[in-house]
Protein backbone atom coordinates (compact mmCIF):
# COMPACT_ATOMS: atom_id res chain seq x y z
CA UNK A 1 0.00 0.00 0.00
CA UNK A 2 1.33 3.51 -0.63
CA UNK A 3 1.23 5.42 2.04
CA UNK A 4 -0.52 9.09 1.45
CA UNK A 5 2.06 11.73 2.62
CA UNK A 6 1.31 11.74 6.35
CA UNK A 7 3.88 12.31 9.22
CA UNK A 8 1.75 11.18 12.27
CA UNK A 9 2.92 8.76 14.69
CA UNK A 10 1.04 5.25 14.01
CA UNK A 11 -0.36 5.54 17.44
CA UNK A 12 -2.86 8.28 15.76
CA UNK A 13 -3.61 6.65 12.88
CA UNK A 14 -7.81 5.83 12.19
CA UNK A 15 -6.77 2.57 10.21
CA UNK A 16 -7.24 -0.59 12.43
CA UNK A 17 -4.01 -2.35 10.69
CA UNK A 18 -2.56 0.27 13.45
CA UNK A 19 -1.84 -2.24 16.11
CA UNK A 20 0.11 -4.46 13.69
CA UNK A 21 2.36 -1.84 12.44
CA UNK A 22 3.21 -0.39 16.15
CA UNK A 23 4.39 -4.09 17.16
CA UNK A 24 6.55 -4.17 13.77
CA UNK A 25 8.26 -1.60 16.66
CA UNK A 26 8.82 -3.86 19.53
CA UNK A 27 10.80 -6.46 19.40
CA UNK A 28 8.64 -9.34 21.22
CA UNK A 29 5.24 -7.82 20.59
CA UNK A 30 2.51 -9.01 22.67
CA UNK A 31 -0.84 -7.98 23.25
CA UNK A 32 -3.63 -6.37 20.91
CA UNK A 33 -4.61 -3.17 21.80
CA UNK A 34 -2.39 -0.09 21.62
CA UNK A 35 -2.20 2.88 23.86
CA UNK A 36 0.77 5.51 22.87
CA UNK A 37 1.67 9.09 24.52
CA UNK A 38 4.31 11.15 24.50
CA UNK A 39 4.83 13.83 27.16
CA UNK A 40 8.30 16.64 27.19
CA UNK A 41 9.53 16.60 30.08
CA UNK A 42 11.71 19.34 31.37
CA UNK A 43 15.10 17.34 32.18
CA UNK A 44 18.10 15.76 30.45
CA UNK A 45 17.27 12.41 28.48
CA UNK A 46 20.18 10.91 30.33
CA UNK A 47 18.21 11.55 33.68
CA UNK A 48 15.24 10.12 32.55
CA UNK A 49 16.82 7.18 31.41
CA UNK A 50 18.14 6.44 34.72
CA UNK A 51 15.20 6.98 36.41
CA UNK A 52 13.03 4.69 34.29
CA UNK A 53 15.34 2.04 33.85
CA UNK A 54 14.87 1.16 37.53
CA UNK A 55 11.39 -0.54 36.77
CA UNK A 56 11.61 -0.59 40.99
CA UNK A 57 10.42 2.72 40.99
CA UNK A 58 7.28 2.62 38.98
CA UNK A 59 4.76 2.55 41.88
CA UNK A 60 5.76 6.38 42.26
CA UNK A 61 4.39 7.42 39.38
CA UNK A 62 2.39 4.70 38.14
CA UNK A 63 -0.81 4.63 40.20
CA UNK A 64 -2.06 0.98 39.28
CA UNK A 65 1.34 -0.19 39.81
CA UNK A 66 1.53 -2.09 43.33
CA UNK A 67 5.20 -3.02 43.10
CA UNK A 68 8.15 -3.95 40.92
CA UNK A 69 10.90 -6.33 41.49
CA UNK A 70 13.66 -6.55 39.85
CA UNK A 71 14.79 -9.91 39.90
CA UNK A 72 17.74 -9.43 37.84
CA UNK A 73 18.65 -6.91 35.78
CA UNK A 74 16.30 -7.87 32.89
CA UNK A 75 13.74 -9.51 34.42
CA UNK A 76 11.13 -7.82 36.34
CA UNK A 77 8.39 -8.92 38.75
CA UNK A 78 4.89 -6.69 38.12
CA UNK A 79 1.57 -6.57 40.93
CA UNK A 80 -0.61 -4.47 39.26
CA UNK A 81 -4.01 -3.84 40.33
CA UNK A 82 -6.76 -5.30 38.24
CA UNK A 83 -10.55 -4.18 38.21
CA UNK A 84 -12.78 -5.16 41.30
CA UNK A 85 -9.80 -5.30 43.79
CA UNK A 86 -8.11 -8.17 42.47
CA UNK A 87 -4.02 -8.22 41.90
CA UNK A 88 -2.60 -9.15 38.42
CA UNK A 89 0.97 -10.28 38.77
CA UNK A 90 3.59 -11.16 35.99
CA UNK A 91 7.52 -11.51 35.13
CA UNK A 92 8.66 -8.96 32.52
CA UNK A 93 11.79 -9.41 30.19
CA UNK A 94 13.80 -6.19 29.18
CA UNK A 95 14.01 -6.84 25.26
CA UNK A 96 16.27 -3.93 24.48
CA UNK A 97 18.24 -1.35 26.10
CA UNK A 98 19.90 1.60 24.41
CA UNK A 99 21.04 3.81 27.18
CA UNK A 100 19.68 7.31 27.32
CA UNK A 101 17.42 6.47 24.58
CA UNK A 102 15.14 3.35 24.17
CA UNK A 103 13.65 0.99 26.58
CA UNK A 104 11.66 -2.03 25.42
CA UNK A 105 9.99 -4.55 27.91
CA UNK A 106 7.32 -7.76 27.04
CA UNK A 107 5.40 -10.08 30.01
CA UNK A 108 7.04 -13.03 29.83
CA UNK A 109 5.25 -15.77 28.03
CA UNK A 110 2.16 -17.37 30.15
CA UNK A 111 1.23 -14.27 31.51
CA UNK A 112 -2.71 -13.37 32.58
CA UNK A 113 -2.14 -9.68 31.03
CA UNK A 114 -0.07 -10.07 27.87
CA UNK A 115 1.58 -6.92 27.13
CA UNK A 116 4.82 -5.30 25.77
CA UNK A 117 6.10 -1.70 25.28
CA UNK A 118 8.54 0.56 24.48
CA UNK A 119 9.57 4.29 25.97
CA UNK A 120 11.87 6.46 24.00
CA UNK A 121 13.43 9.44 24.90
CA UNK A 122 14.33 11.85 22.64
CA UNK A 123 15.97 15.33 22.81
CA UNK A 124 14.00 18.44 22.41
CA UNK A 125 16.66 21.44 23.26
CA UNK A 126 15.80 23.95 25.46
CA UNK A 127 12.51 22.07 26.27
CA UNK A 128 14.20 19.06 28.13
CA UNK A 129 13.44 15.49 26.23
CA UNK A 130 10.41 13.81 24.36
CA UNK A 131 9.31 10.67 26.66
CA UNK A 132 7.24 8.36 24.38
CA UNK A 133 5.77 5.45 25.39
CA UNK A 134 4.15 3.15 23.08
CA UNK A 135 2.40 0.14 24.92
CA UNK A 136 0.65 -3.27 23.68
CA UNK A 137 -1.45 -5.50 26.01
CA UNK A 138 -4.85 -7.53 26.13
CA UNK A 139 -7.61 -6.42 28.25
CA UNK A 140 -7.71 -8.33 31.55
CA UNK A 141 -10.30 -11.04 30.54
CA UNK A 142 -11.03 -9.98 27.14
CA UNK A 143 -14.09 -7.17 26.35
CA UNK A 144 -16.08 -7.42 29.26
CA UNK A 145 -12.82 -6.80 31.57
CA UNK A 146 -12.15 -3.77 29.32
CA UNK A 147 -15.25 -2.21 29.92
CA UNK A 148 -15.02 -3.23 33.96
CA UNK A 149 -11.57 -1.21 33.51
CA UNK A 150 -12.92 1.66 32.45
CA UNK A 151 -15.37 1.86 34.89
CA UNK A 152 -12.81 2.03 37.70
CA UNK A 153 -10.50 4.41 34.90
CA UNK A 154 -7.93 1.50 35.16
CA UNK A 155 -8.29 1.62 31.46
CA UNK A 156 -4.78 1.29 30.07
CA UNK A 157 -5.11 4.61 27.34
CA UNK A 158 -6.29 6.84 30.49
CA UNK A 159 -4.11 4.63 32.79
CA UNK A 160 -0.32 6.05 30.44
CA UNK A 161 -1.98 9.51 29.87
CA UNK A 162 -2.36 9.73 33.72
CA UNK A 163 1.16 7.81 34.75
CA UNK A 164 3.34 9.97 32.19
CA UNK A 165 1.85 12.87 33.71
CA UNK A 166 2.99 12.38 37.09
CA UNK A 167 6.16 10.95 35.87
CA UNK A 168 6.27 14.32 34.38
CA UNK A 169 5.36 16.33 37.76
CA UNK A 170 8.03 13.32 39.55
CA UNK A 171 11.03 14.76 37.74
CA UNK A 172 10.16 18.75 37.27
CA UNK A 173 9.26 19.35 40.65
CA UNK A 174 10.18 16.79 43.14
CA UNK A 175 6.85 15.69 44.09
CA UNK A 176 3.35 14.61 42.66
CA UNK A 177 0.92 16.98 42.89
CA UNK A 178 -2.44 16.24 44.46
CA UNK A 179 -5.29 18.66 45.71
CA UNK A 180 -5.78 16.19 49.09
CA UNK A 181 -6.01 18.50 51.75
CA UNK A 182 -5.30 15.38 54.60
CA UNK A 183 -3.49 12.56 54.77
CA UNK A 184 -6.82 10.59 54.78
CA UNK A 185 -7.63 12.41 51.47
CA UNK A 186 -4.16 11.15 49.97
CA UNK A 187 -4.36 7.51 50.91
CA UNK A 188 -8.08 7.82 49.77
CA UNK A 189 -6.84 9.18 46.64
CA UNK A 190 -3.89 6.43 45.83
CA UNK A 191 -5.92 3.53 47.11
CA UNK B 1 -10.89 24.13 61.31
CA UNK B 2 -13.65 26.63 59.88
CA UNK B 3 -14.99 26.78 56.40
CA UNK B 4 -16.94 28.13 53.40
CA UNK B 5 -17.98 25.35 51.42
CA UNK B 6 -20.06 25.22 48.18
CA UNK B 7 -23.07 22.82 48.07
CA UNK B 8 -24.98 24.38 45.09
CA UNK B 9 -26.02 27.38 43.07
CA UNK B 10 -26.31 29.75 45.78
CA UNK B 11 -25.73 27.94 48.69
CA UNK B 12 -22.64 28.29 50.40
CA UNK B 13 -22.08 27.38 54.20
CA UNK B 14 -19.31 27.40 56.83
CA UNK B 15 -18.93 24.36 57.96
CA UNK B 16 -16.20 22.52 60.08
CA UNK B 17 -14.32 20.41 58.20
CA UNK B 18 -10.49 18.97 58.60
CA UNK B 19 -7.52 21.05 59.11
CA UNK B 20 -5.12 20.81 55.86
CA UNK B 21 -1.59 18.92 56.73
CA UNK B 22 1.82 18.64 54.60
CA UNK B 23 1.04 16.27 51.62
CA UNK B 24 4.08 17.00 49.80
CA UNK B 25 8.06 18.20 50.46
CA UNK B 26 6.98 21.84 49.04
CA UNK B 27 3.56 22.51 51.07
CA UNK B 28 3.03 25.24 53.50
CA UNK B 29 0.42 25.35 55.73
CA UNK B 30 -1.21 29.11 56.05
CA UNK B 31 -3.27 30.44 59.23
CA UNK B 32 -5.30 32.49 56.83
CA UNK B 33 -5.60 36.37 58.72
CA UNK B 34 -7.86 37.85 55.28
CA UNK B 35 -9.77 36.63 52.42
CA UNK B 36 -11.69 38.27 49.65
CA UNK B 37 -14.80 37.21 47.61
CA UNK B 38 -13.73 37.70 44.12
CA UNK B 39 -16.03 38.29 41.21
CA UNK B 40 -15.37 34.91 39.53
CA UNK B 41 -16.20 33.36 42.98
CA UNK B 42 -19.89 34.76 41.65
CA UNK B 43 -19.80 32.60 38.97
CA UNK B 44 -19.54 29.79 41.05
CA UNK B 45 -22.23 30.72 42.92
CA UNK B 46 -24.35 31.40 40.23
CA UNK B 47 -23.81 27.83 39.56
CA UNK B 48 -21.81 28.51 36.20
CA UNK B 49 -18.49 26.88 36.51
CA UNK B 50 -18.42 22.72 35.63
CA UNK B 51 -17.16 20.47 38.07
CA UNK B 52 -17.98 21.56 41.46
CA UNK B 53 -18.43 19.14 44.08
CA UNK B 54 -20.60 19.43 47.36
CA UNK B 55 -18.46 20.38 50.36
CA UNK B 56 -15.85 21.77 48.23
CA UNK B 57 -13.82 24.90 49.82
CA UNK B 58 -14.46 28.12 48.08
CA UNK B 59 -11.76 31.35 47.80
CA UNK B 60 -8.28 31.86 45.72
CA UNK B 61 -7.48 35.67 47.29
CA UNK B 62 -5.97 35.28 50.62
CA UNK B 63 -2.93 35.52 52.94
CA UNK B 64 -2.01 34.97 56.12
CA UNK B 65 0.23 33.63 58.82
CA UNK B 66 2.94 30.59 57.99
CA UNK B 67 2.58 28.11 60.65
CA UNK B 68 3.92 24.79 59.13
CA UNK B 69 6.62 24.33 56.23
CA UNK B 70 7.47 20.65 54.47
CA UNK B 71 11.43 20.28 54.49
CA UNK B 72 11.60 21.43 50.46
CA UNK B 73 9.51 25.09 51.87
CA UNK B 74 11.70 28.30 51.46
CA UNK B 75 9.01 30.08 53.73
CA UNK B 76 9.77 30.29 57.60
CA UNK B 77 7.62 29.86 60.49
CA UNK B 78 5.93 33.41 61.30
CA UNK B 79 5.91 35.20 57.92
CA UNK B 80 3.15 37.17 56.48
CA UNK B 81 2.79 36.02 52.99
CA UNK B 82 0.60 36.78 50.08
CA UNK B 83 -0.81 33.32 47.94
CA UNK B 84 -1.15 33.74 44.19
CA UNK B 85 -4.80 32.08 43.30
CA UNK B 86 -2.78 30.06 40.44
CA UNK B 87 -0.73 27.70 41.85
CA UNK B 88 2.79 27.19 39.92
CA UNK B 89 5.43 24.65 40.47
CA UNK B 90 8.77 26.70 38.92
CA UNK B 91 10.16 24.64 36.81
CA UNK B 92 8.30 23.37 34.03
CA UNK B 93 8.69 25.11 30.56
CA UNK B 94 6.24 27.30 31.03
CA UNK B 95 7.08 28.66 34.62
CA UNK B 96 10.04 29.22 32.99
CA UNK B 97 8.61 31.67 30.61
CA UNK B 98 6.93 33.15 33.14
CA UNK B 99 3.22 32.01 31.95
CA UNK B 100 2.41 30.35 35.10
CA UNK B 101 -1.14 30.04 34.72
CA UNK B 102 -0.42 27.88 31.92
CA UNK B 103 1.96 25.78 34.87
CA UNK B 104 1.94 21.95 33.47
CA UNK B 105 2.22 20.05 37.09
CA UNK B 106 0.33 21.94 39.48
CA UNK B 107 -2.94 20.61 38.79
CA UNK B 108 -3.24 16.74 39.72
CA UNK B 109 -2.75 14.26 37.06
CA UNK B 110 -6.43 12.80 37.33
CA UNK B 111 -7.82 16.12 37.16
CA UNK B 112 -6.09 17.10 33.80
CA UNK B 113 -8.42 15.43 31.84
CA UNK B 114 -11.11 17.09 32.62
CA UNK B 115 -9.94 20.07 30.60
CA UNK B 116 -7.71 18.52 28.38
CA UNK B 117 -10.72 17.34 26.53
CA UNK B 118 -12.47 20.81 27.07
CA UNK B 119 -9.84 22.76 26.27
CA UNK B 120 -7.22 20.58 24.20
CA UNK B 121 -4.39 21.26 26.85
CA UNK B 122 -4.81 21.34 31.08
CA UNK B 123 -3.87 24.64 32.37
CA UNK B 124 -2.78 25.06 36.20
CA UNK B 125 -4.30 24.52 39.35
CA UNK B 126 -5.98 27.37 41.21
CA UNK B 127 -7.53 27.14 44.89
CA UNK B 128 -11.17 26.94 45.50
CA UNK B 129 -12.16 26.85 41.44
CA UNK B 130 -13.91 23.87 40.47
CA UNK B 131 -12.23 20.75 39.74
CA UNK B 132 -11.27 21.29 36.02
CA UNK B 133 -8.32 23.22 38.10
CA UNK B 134 -7.09 20.81 40.23
CA UNK B 135 -10.23 20.70 42.93
CA UNK B 136 -7.65 22.59 45.65
CA UNK B 137 -9.55 23.53 48.91
CA UNK B 138 -9.28 27.21 49.02
CA UNK B 139 -8.83 30.05 51.41
CA UNK B 140 -12.37 31.09 52.62
CA UNK B 141 -11.06 29.21 55.77
CA UNK B 142 -8.54 29.36 58.84
CA UNK B 143 -5.85 27.10 57.44
CA UNK B 144 -4.99 26.73 53.94
CA UNK B 145 -2.22 23.85 52.43
CA UNK B 146 -0.34 25.83 49.39
CA UNK B 147 1.70 23.90 47.45
CA UNK B 148 4.89 24.57 45.78
CA UNK B 149 5.47 27.30 48.97
CA UNK B 150 8.66 28.21 47.32
CA UNK B 151 7.76 29.54 44.32
CA UNK B 152 4.32 31.54 44.92
CA UNK B 153 3.82 33.62 48.34
CA UNK B 154 5.31 36.51 48.56
CA UNK B 155 6.50 37.67 52.01
CA UNK B 156 5.47 40.99 53.47
CA UNK B 157 7.39 43.25 55.45
CA UNK B 158 6.44 43.63 58.98
CA UNK B 159 3.86 46.83 59.51
CA UNK B 160 2.26 46.60 55.83
CA UNK B 161 -1.51 45.91 57.37
CA UNK B 162 -3.87 43.02 55.27
CA UNK B 163 -5.39 45.47 53.46
CA UNK B 164 -2.60 46.94 51.42
CA UNK B 165 -1.67 43.85 50.21
CA UNK B 166 -3.99 41.45 50.18
CA UNK B 167 -5.49 42.23 46.37
CA UNK B 168 -1.82 41.16 45.07
CA UNK B 169 -3.18 37.33 45.44
CA UNK B 170 -5.45 38.28 42.35
CA UNK B 171 -7.57 41.17 41.31
CA UNK B 172 -4.32 44.03 41.25
CA UNK B 173 -2.00 41.83 39.20
CA UNK B 174 -5.42 41.22 37.19
CA UNK B 175 -6.01 44.59 36.38
CA UNK B 176 -2.46 45.45 35.67
CA UNK B 177 -1.71 41.86 33.25
CA UNK B 178 -5.45 43.41 31.57
CA UNK B 179 -4.12 46.72 30.90
CA UNK B 180 -0.61 45.15 29.81
CA UNK B 181 -2.27 43.02 27.53
CA UNK B 182 -4.45 46.08 25.72
CA UNK B 183 -0.23 47.33 24.79
CA UNK B 184 -1.07 50.70 25.56
CA UNK B 185 1.11 53.60 24.05
CA UNK B 186 1.64 57.17 25.24
CA UNK B 187 -1.87 59.34 24.10
CA UNK B 188 -4.05 56.38 23.86
CA UNK B 189 -7.46 55.89 24.49
CA UNK B 190 -8.38 52.79 26.19
CA UNK B 191 -12.13 51.54 27.15
CA UNK B 192 -12.80 49.36 29.79
CA UNK B 193 -16.10 47.04 30.12
CA UNK B 194 -16.93 46.87 33.65
CA UNK B 195 -15.86 48.71 36.66
CA UNK B 196 -16.02 45.76 39.83
CA UNK B 197 -12.59 45.56 41.28
CA UNK B 198 -10.83 44.17 37.71
CA UNK B 199 -11.99 46.83 35.23
CA UNK B 200 -11.12 49.15 38.69
CA UNK B 201 -7.36 48.27 38.59
CA UNK B 202 -7.74 47.97 35.14
CA UNK B 203 -8.44 51.96 35.17
CA UNK B 204 -5.46 52.45 37.38
CA UNK B 205 -3.08 50.31 35.51
CA UNK B 206 -3.82 51.80 32.34
CA UNK B 207 -3.00 55.37 32.90
CA UNK B 208 0.20 54.47 34.85
CA UNK B 209 1.10 52.59 31.21
CA UNK B 210 0.75 55.73 29.94
CA UNK B 211 -3.14 56.07 28.53
CA UNK B 212 -4.40 60.04 27.97
CA UNK B 213 -8.10 58.74 28.32
CA UNK B 214 -9.63 55.53 30.03
CA UNK B 215 -13.50 55.35 29.41
CA UNK B 216 -15.39 53.21 31.80
CA UNK B 217 -18.53 51.53 31.73
CA UNK B 218 -21.23 50.33 33.83
CA UNK B 219 -24.44 50.98 35.30
CA UNK B 220 -23.82 51.08 38.65
CA UNK B 221 -23.60 54.67 39.90
CA UNK B 222 -21.03 53.98 42.63
CA UNK B 223 -18.88 52.33 40.93
CA UNK B 224 -18.88 54.68 38.00
CA UNK B 225 -18.00 57.24 40.47
CA UNK B 226 -14.71 55.15 41.82
CA UNK B 227 -13.37 55.32 38.41
CA UNK B 228 -14.20 58.67 38.29
CA UNK B 229 -11.89 59.17 41.42
CA UNK B 230 -9.11 57.57 39.57
CA UNK B 231 -9.24 60.40 36.28
CA UNK B 232 -11.43 58.00 34.28
CA UNK B 233 -14.30 59.69 32.16
CA UNK B 234 -17.84 57.23 32.39
CA UNK B 235 -20.64 55.68 30.59
CA UNK B 236 -23.67 54.65 31.92
CA UNK B 237 -24.94 52.22 30.01
CA UNK B 238 -28.94 52.15 31.33
CA UNK B 239 -28.49 55.75 30.59
CA UNK B 240 -26.85 55.87 27.60
CA UNK B 241 -25.70 53.41 24.78
CA UNK B 242 -22.15 52.59 25.04
CA UNK B 243 -21.09 51.99 20.79
CA UNK B 244 -22.60 55.37 19.92
CA UNK B 245 -21.04 56.99 22.89
CA UNK B 246 -17.88 55.31 22.48
CA UNK B 247 -17.76 56.44 18.48
CA UNK B 248 -18.36 60.08 19.60
CA UNK B 249 -16.22 60.61 22.46
CA UNK B 250 -13.67 59.07 20.56
CA UNK B 251 -14.67 61.31 17.55
CA UNK B 252 -15.42 58.43 15.15
CA UNK B 253 -12.33 56.35 15.69
CA UNK B 254 -13.25 53.88 18.45
CA UNK B 255 -11.34 53.18 21.31
CA UNK B 256 -7.11 52.44 20.88
CA UNK B 257 -8.07 49.63 23.12
CA UNK B 258 -10.44 47.82 24.47
CA UNK B 259 -10.43 45.59 27.81
CA UNK B 260 -13.69 43.36 28.92
CA UNK B 261 -13.69 42.99 32.46
CA UNK B 262 -17.40 41.74 32.53
CA UNK B 263 -16.97 38.47 31.66
CA UNK B 264 -19.69 35.54 31.33
CA UNK B 265 -22.54 36.90 33.61
CA UNK B 266 -22.72 40.10 31.59
CA UNK B 267 -25.75 42.07 32.56
CA UNK B 268 -28.37 44.10 30.50
CA UNK B 269 -31.53 44.06 28.48
CA UNK B 270 -29.48 43.33 25.53
CA UNK B 271 -30.95 41.64 22.41
CA UNK B 272 -28.32 39.05 21.81
CA UNK B 273 -27.56 38.87 26.44
CA UNK B 274 -30.66 37.97 26.05
CA UNK B 275 -30.82 35.21 23.22
CA UNK B 276 -27.20 34.35 25.34
CA UNK B 277 -29.43 34.05 28.53
CA UNK B 278 -32.14 31.36 26.93
CA UNK B 279 -29.58 29.62 25.43
CA UNK B 280 -27.37 29.12 28.55
CA UNK B 281 -30.66 28.53 30.51
CA UNK B 282 -31.40 25.64 27.78
CA UNK B 283 -27.84 24.19 28.07
CA UNK B 284 -27.30 25.08 24.28
CA UNK B 285 -25.13 27.71 24.89
CA UNK B 286 -22.75 28.51 28.42
CA UNK B 287 -21.70 31.69 28.23
CA UNK B 288 -23.13 35.61 28.14
CA UNK B 289 -21.10 37.68 26.07
CA UNK B 290 -22.46 40.54 25.45
CA UNK B 291 -19.50 42.84 26.61
CA UNK B 292 -16.50 41.05 24.67
CA UNK B 293 -19.25 41.53 21.32
CA UNK B 294 -19.66 45.24 22.11
CA UNK B 295 -15.95 45.80 22.51
CA UNK B 296 -14.51 43.69 19.33
CA UNK B 297 -17.38 46.60 17.41
CA UNK B 298 -16.19 49.18 19.13
CA UNK B 299 -12.57 48.86 18.85
CA UNK B 300 -11.11 50.92 16.23
CA UNK B 301 -9.02 49.49 13.33
CA UNK B 302 -5.87 47.93 13.89
CA UNK B 303 -6.81 48.31 17.62
CA UNK B 304 -6.17 45.99 20.55
CA UNK B 305 -8.37 44.15 22.91
CA UNK B 306 -8.01 42.63 25.95
CA UNK B 307 -9.94 40.41 28.06
CA UNK B 308 -8.95 39.33 31.63
CA UNK B 309 -12.98 38.66 32.11
CA UNK B 310 -13.12 35.05 32.46
CA UNK B 311 -15.25 32.64 29.93
CA UNK B 312 -15.71 28.96 30.60
CA UNK B 313 -17.20 27.33 27.71
CA UNK B 314 -18.79 28.00 24.24
CA UNK B 315 -20.01 31.12 22.75
CA UNK B 316 -22.36 32.57 19.95
CA UNK B 317 -22.66 35.02 17.61
CA UNK B 318 -18.97 35.91 18.37
CA UNK B 319 -18.14 38.95 15.75
CA UNK B 320 -15.00 36.97 14.12
CA UNK B 321 -16.02 39.17 10.55
CA UNK B 322 -15.24 42.07 12.32
CA UNK B 323 -12.51 40.73 14.68
CA UNK B 324 -10.51 39.26 10.92
CA UNK B 325 -11.86 42.53 8.88
CA UNK B 326 -10.57 45.33 11.13
CA UNK B 327 -7.17 43.41 11.97
CA UNK B 328 -7.31 43.05 15.60
CA UNK B 329 -5.55 41.62 17.79
CA UNK B 330 -6.84 39.88 21.17
CA UNK B 331 -5.15 38.96 24.37
CA UNK B 332 -6.53 37.27 26.87
CA UNK B 333 -5.51 34.28 30.17
CA UNK B 334 -6.13 33.47 33.53
CA UNK B 335 -3.33 35.85 35.02
CA UNK B 336 0.50 34.96 35.66
CA UNK B 337 0.09 36.18 39.27
CA UNK B 338 3.53 35.44 39.95
CA UNK B 339 5.50 37.45 37.18
CA UNK B 340 4.20 40.34 38.76
CA UNK B 341 4.15 40.00 42.32
CA UNK B 342 7.59 41.82 43.01
CA UNK B 343 6.96 44.82 40.77
CA UNK B 344 3.42 45.51 42.38
CA UNK B 345 4.50 44.89 45.81
CA UNK B 346 7.20 47.87 45.66
CA UNK B 347 4.23 50.04 43.71
CA UNK B 348 2.03 49.82 46.62
CA UNK B 349 5.24 49.87 49.58
CA UNK B 350 5.82 53.08 47.19
CA UNK B 351 1.93 54.12 47.75
CA UNK B 352 2.04 54.40 43.56
CA UNK B 353 -1.07 52.22 43.30
CA UNK B 354 -4.16 52.43 46.19
CA UNK B 355 -5.84 49.06 46.66
CA UNK B 356 -7.89 49.88 50.31
CA UNK B 357 -10.24 52.25 48.50
CA UNK B 358 -12.31 48.89 47.07
CA UNK B 359 -13.11 47.64 50.50
CA UNK B 360 -16.38 47.82 51.49
CA UNK B 361 -17.16 45.58 54.01
CA UNK B 362 -15.33 43.68 56.50
CA UNK B 363 -17.00 40.46 58.19
CA UNK B 364 -15.76 37.63 60.17
CA UNK B 365 -15.34 34.17 58.21
CA UNK B 366 -18.64 32.99 59.91
CA UNK B 367 -20.64 35.62 57.74
CA UNK B 368 -19.25 34.56 54.68
CA UNK B 369 -22.74 33.33 53.40
CA UNK B 370 -23.89 37.07 54.08
CA UNK B 371 -21.02 38.43 52.40
CA UNK B 372 -21.62 36.11 49.06
CA UNK B 373 -25.39 37.06 49.39
CA UNK B 374 -24.28 41.06 49.87
CA UNK B 375 -21.84 40.86 46.90
CA UNK B 376 -24.26 39.19 44.28
CA UNK B 377 -27.46 41.23 45.33
CA UNK B 378 -26.24 44.97 45.92
CA UNK B 379 -22.79 45.72 43.47
CA UNK B 380 -23.39 48.95 43.69
CA UNK B 381 -22.75 49.28 47.66
CA UNK B 382 -20.70 46.24 48.33
CA UNK B 383 -17.63 46.56 46.11
CA UNK B 384 -15.45 44.10 47.91
CA UNK B 385 -16.11 42.03 50.85
CA UNK B 386 -12.89 41.15 52.55
CA UNK B 387 -13.34 38.39 55.25
CA UNK B 388 -11.25 38.11 58.51
CA UNK B 389 -11.50 34.82 60.30
CA UNK B 390 -9.65 36.34 63.26
CA UNK B 391 -12.96 38.73 63.85
CA UNK B 392 -14.52 35.23 64.67
CA UNK B 393 -11.36 34.05 66.96
CA UNK B 394 -11.95 37.66 68.51
CA UNK B 395 -15.43 37.29 69.13
CA UNK B 396 -15.11 33.45 70.46
N1 LIG C 1 -8.19 36.56 34.18
C1 LIG C 1 -8.11 36.34 35.48
O1 LIG C 1 -7.16 35.74 35.95
C2 LIG C 1 -9.19 36.88 36.38
C3 LIG C 1 -8.93 37.10 37.72
C4 LIG C 1 -9.94 37.67 38.53
C5 LIG C 1 -11.16 37.96 37.97
N2 LIG C 1 -11.39 37.69 36.66
C6 LIG C 1 -12.67 37.98 36.01
O2 LIG C 1 -12.79 39.36 35.77
C7 LIG C 1 -14.19 39.68 35.71
C8 LIG C 1 -14.48 40.85 36.62
O3 LIG C 1 -14.19 40.53 37.96
P1 LIG C 1 -14.70 41.46 39.13
O4 LIG C 1 -14.21 40.88 40.42
O5 LIG C 1 -14.33 42.86 38.82
O6 LIG C 1 -16.28 41.19 39.00
P2 LIG C 1 -17.58 42.02 39.39
O7 LIG C 1 -18.73 41.12 39.19
O8 LIG C 1 -17.39 42.67 40.74
O9 LIG C 1 -17.63 43.22 38.33
C9 LIG C 1 -18.19 43.10 37.06
C10 LIG C 1 -18.77 44.47 36.71
O10 LIG C 1 -19.22 44.44 35.34
C11 LIG C 1 -20.40 45.22 35.26
N3 LIG C 1 -21.15 44.84 34.07
C12 LIG C 1 -22.04 43.83 33.91
N4 LIG C 1 -22.54 43.81 32.67
C13 LIG C 1 -21.95 44.82 32.01
C14 LIG C 1 -22.07 45.31 30.66
N5 LIG C 1 -22.90 44.74 29.80
N6 LIG C 1 -21.31 46.38 30.31
C15 LIG C 1 -20.46 46.98 31.20
N7 LIG C 1 -20.33 46.56 32.50
C16 LIG C 1 -21.07 45.50 32.88
C17 LIG C 1 -21.11 44.91 36.55
O11 LIG C 1 -22.08 45.90 36.85
C18 LIG C 1 -19.97 44.87 37.57
O12 LIG C 1 -19.74 46.13 38.17
C19 LIG C 1 -14.93 38.41 36.10
O13 LIG C 1 -15.31 37.72 34.93
C20 LIG C 1 -13.90 37.63 36.82
O14 LIG C 1 -14.18 36.25 36.78
C21 LIG C 1 -10.42 37.17 35.87
ZN1 LIG D 1 -10.37 36.49 42.19
ZN1 LIG E 1 5.10 24.94 36.24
Amino acid sequence: MVAPHDDAPITTSKRTEKTAQAAENIADPKGSSLVGRSVTINRPRHELYVQWRDFSQFPNFMENVERVEMIDDVTSHWAVKGPGGSTIEWDAIITQDQPDSLIAWSSADGADVANSGRVEFHDAGERGTIVTATILYDPPAGILGRLVAKLFQREPAIQTRRDLRRFKQLMETGEVATSARTTKELEEETA
Amino acid sequence: MRALTWHGKHDVRVDTVDDPEILNPRDAIIKVTSTAICGSDLHLYDGYIPTMQAGDILGHEFMGEVVETGPGSTLKKGQRVVVPFTIACGSCYHCGKNQYSACDNSNPADNQDIADTLYGQPMAGLFGYSHMTGGYSGGQAEYVRVPFSDVGPIVIPDGIEDDKVLFLSDILPTGWQAAENAEIEPGDTVAVWGCGPVGLFCVQSAFLMGAARVIAIDHFPRRLEMAAKFGAETINYEESQTYEALMEMTGGIGPDACIDAVGLEAHGLFVDNVWDQIKASTFLGTDRAHSIRQAILACRKGGRVSMPAVYGGFVDKFPLGAFMQKGLTLKTGQTHVQRYLPGLLTAILEEKIDTTFLISHRLGLEQAPDGYRMFHDHQNDVTKVVLKPGFDRVAA
